[in-house]
């Protein structure tokens, strides 16, 4: 399969030289053709790959995220290596939604150099930018720590994926579930049943055994069905401009997504 | 020094050639583009399949192995599934260096070679010492005579392994590697470049590079280097991936080349990108008979290559005479 985009930039006003950013990916052919120049791609960061290549991945990474649980950049590589067709239902679900639609067409990022944080700060206790910034304080987040994207073979859905990535500490915040190994876990049944990703019902399946019994009781008695159950029910919350809704109420924003406020709240102790 | 004399004039003559095939070009043919054309760095060359200018290269060059220097050991072992050990044992055969040897080992970066090396002679002097145990009945007058000597029995050199190599990172790794290995007599650590090495001429009896001259921007400089600091009657040896020769295995070796060494890159070491310079560099590298060639014409004799796994792998041989 040709992935050809033709030569763009001929004279760079700086250099002399001629940088050609062609972007070409041959599957079967001897190593003279083999060429896989991939700076540029179709977005910063994108290393385009061959199908052969991200079976590997897909298949490395997952092996390489369940030895290490630490190693987020595996998780994101495994998400973004096996979601194709999960990132095709979420984009289709945003552009149906007007709200999605201007979040795809403007995409806003999350990031420390985007949030204004003292005017976030500034605001009236409940509201959901003053609760994200508790968030991030009580957990010791950051929003830049998520990786970007780099096996996604489409732009559009580069965003999406990324989107996906930005809003998950945001789903914290809505659900009020910290990022403890079962606060995690109960975001990830969460994320299953709203995206469907399938990196998200591995770990959704996976993280369980990582919890003790009595984490595991409350898991599968209140926490884990109602997850499901409001990831189930709720408006699809990639669709949501956050950006535009910090001096919303949490509350108000948790009725607007049809999210009930969870039965019970594990503790924020942070658990390794 | 005479030495550092002679580097210069090398230098001035080789500034003084480039500047030379840069004005012509500039009388012949105006560049559609105009810019600021006083470096006289304006030749390019090969980073992987991208064309980049040759200044760059050294740097982007260095920015790769700092990132991968951690895992370069893992890495080696499962990319090769750990045939490597055997591609350099089997260097060191060919070597085989007697106790007393001084070797040089260029771009030795986590320092494999020179740790082979050093168990090499260590061993080749423990069969000496066995053997003159054993004969000890029927002394040639030179053992008698040195038995007369107050010199301690440790013979009148030691061998000893410098590793030098250009990225920081790669020695420090080396570094840490000897210590966990109890290496310590025998070995220093030298950071310099191939093509400008910080030694004095007709230094050492063998000067080895493994699997880093592919990196170096101007291969003919560094062989020049290697010759100048070697002795006469010294020993250049190069392992490098080169061309495969059987068409099948030549397009086995692509495919896990160009399909699986990235991922492995990305998944072990979180960096897809230097390794898929790493594939990229060896197709770049020339051919055997092309690479015998350009070390003849840097000055050596008698030069031979052999390969291993096919021509995975190839030994180049020669010597200052």
């Amino acid at each position: 399969m040709w992935l050809l985009i033709p030569f763009r930039w001929i004279n760079r006003r700086r250099h002399c030289f001629t940088v050609s950013k062609v972007c070409v990916q041959q599957l079967h052919s001897s190593s003279t053709e083999f060429t896989n120049i991939h700076y540029d791609g179709l977005y910063p960061g994108h290393i385009p790959t061959t199908a052969v290549q991200k079976a590997l991945l897909s298949i490395g990474s997952g092996v390489a995220a369940l030895q290490n649980p630490y190693r987020h950049d595996m998780v994101a590589v495994l998400g973004e290596t096996t979601g194709h067709l999960a990132l095709i239902k979420l984009r289709d679900r945003m552009r149906n939604d007007p709200e999605g639609y201007a979040v795809l067409t403007e995409r806003p990022r999350i990031r420390l150099s985007t949030l204004d944080l003292t005017k976030m700060a500034s605001l009236p206790d409940g509201s959901f930018g003053r609760e994200y910034l508790r968030f991030l304080e009580d957990n010791d987040v950051t929003p830049d720590s998520r990786a970007d994207v780099k096996f996604v073979d489409n732009e559009e859905l580069a965003y999406v994926m990324q989107r996906y990535r930005e809003v998950h500490d945001l789903l914290h915040t809505l659900l009020g579930m910290p990022t403890n190994m079962l606060g995690e876990v109960a975001v990830k049944w969460f994320e299953a049943a709203q995206t469907g990703l399938p990196m998200c019902a591995l770990g959704a399946v996976l993280g369980p055994l990582r919890l003790n019994a009595s984490r595991l009781q409350s898991l599968f008695t209140s926490l884990g069905p109602w997850a499901l159950q409001s990831g189930r029910r709720a408006r699809c919350v990639l669709s949501i401009f956050y950006e535009r809704r910090w001096e919303q109420s949490l509350e108000d924003l948790q009725r607007e997504l049809n999210i009930e406020p969870p039965p019970i709240i594990p503790k924020a102790k942070k658990k390794t | 020094m005479a030495a550092s004399v002679r580097l210069l004039v090398r230098q001035a003559i080789r500034l003084s050639h480039r500047n030379i095939t840069v004005t012509a070009t500039g009388v012949s043919a105006r560049p559609p583009c105009r810019c600021f054309s006083e470096s006289a760095e304006e030749r390019s060359t090969h980073f992987g399949f991208e064309t980049v200018p040759e200044a760059e290269k050294a740097k982007r060059v260095y920015k790769v192995f700092e990132n991968v220097a951690q895992k370069y050991d893992i890495m080696n072992d499962a990319m090769s599934l750990g045939i490597h050990r055997l591609w350099k044992d089997m260097l060191l055969h060919a070597m085989h260096p007697q106790p007393g040897a001084r070797l040089l080992d260029v771009a030795g970066g986590t320092g494999d070679i020179s740790f082979r090396f050093l168990e090499y002679v260590r061993s080749q002097r423990e069969r000496q010492q066995r053997r003159a145990v054993r004969f000890g009945q029927t002394l040639s007058w030179q053992d008698i005579s040195n038995s007369y000597s107050t010199i301690e029995t440790d013979g009148p050199r030691e061998s000893t392994a410098v590793v030098c190599d250009i990225n920081k990172e790669m020695l420090k790794v080396g570094k840490e590697k000897a210590e966990s290995l109890g290496i310590t007599a025998g070995l220093s650590w030298v950071v310099g470049d191939a093509e400008e090495l910080p030694f004095d001429d007709d230094q050492f009896d063998i000067y080895t590079i493994a699997f880093g001259i592919r990196n170096v921007t101007h291969i003919d400089q560094a062989l020049q280097e290697a010759l100048r600091v070697l002795k006469p009657g010294g020993r250049f040896m190069c392992l490098e991936f080169s061309k495969v020769t059987n068409p099948l295995l030549a397009r086995l070796y692509d495919a896990y080349s160009f399909q699986m060494i990235p991922v492995l890159g990305e998944v072990i070491a979180g960096d897809w990108k230097s390794y898929q310079y790493l594939v990229e560099s060896i197709r770049k590298f020339p051919s055997q008979e092309e690479f015998k060639s350009m070390i003849e014409d840097a000055g050596f004799y008698c030069v031979q290559y052999y390969n291993f796994t096919g021509g995975v792998v190839a030994l180049h041989s020669g010597f200052k005479l």
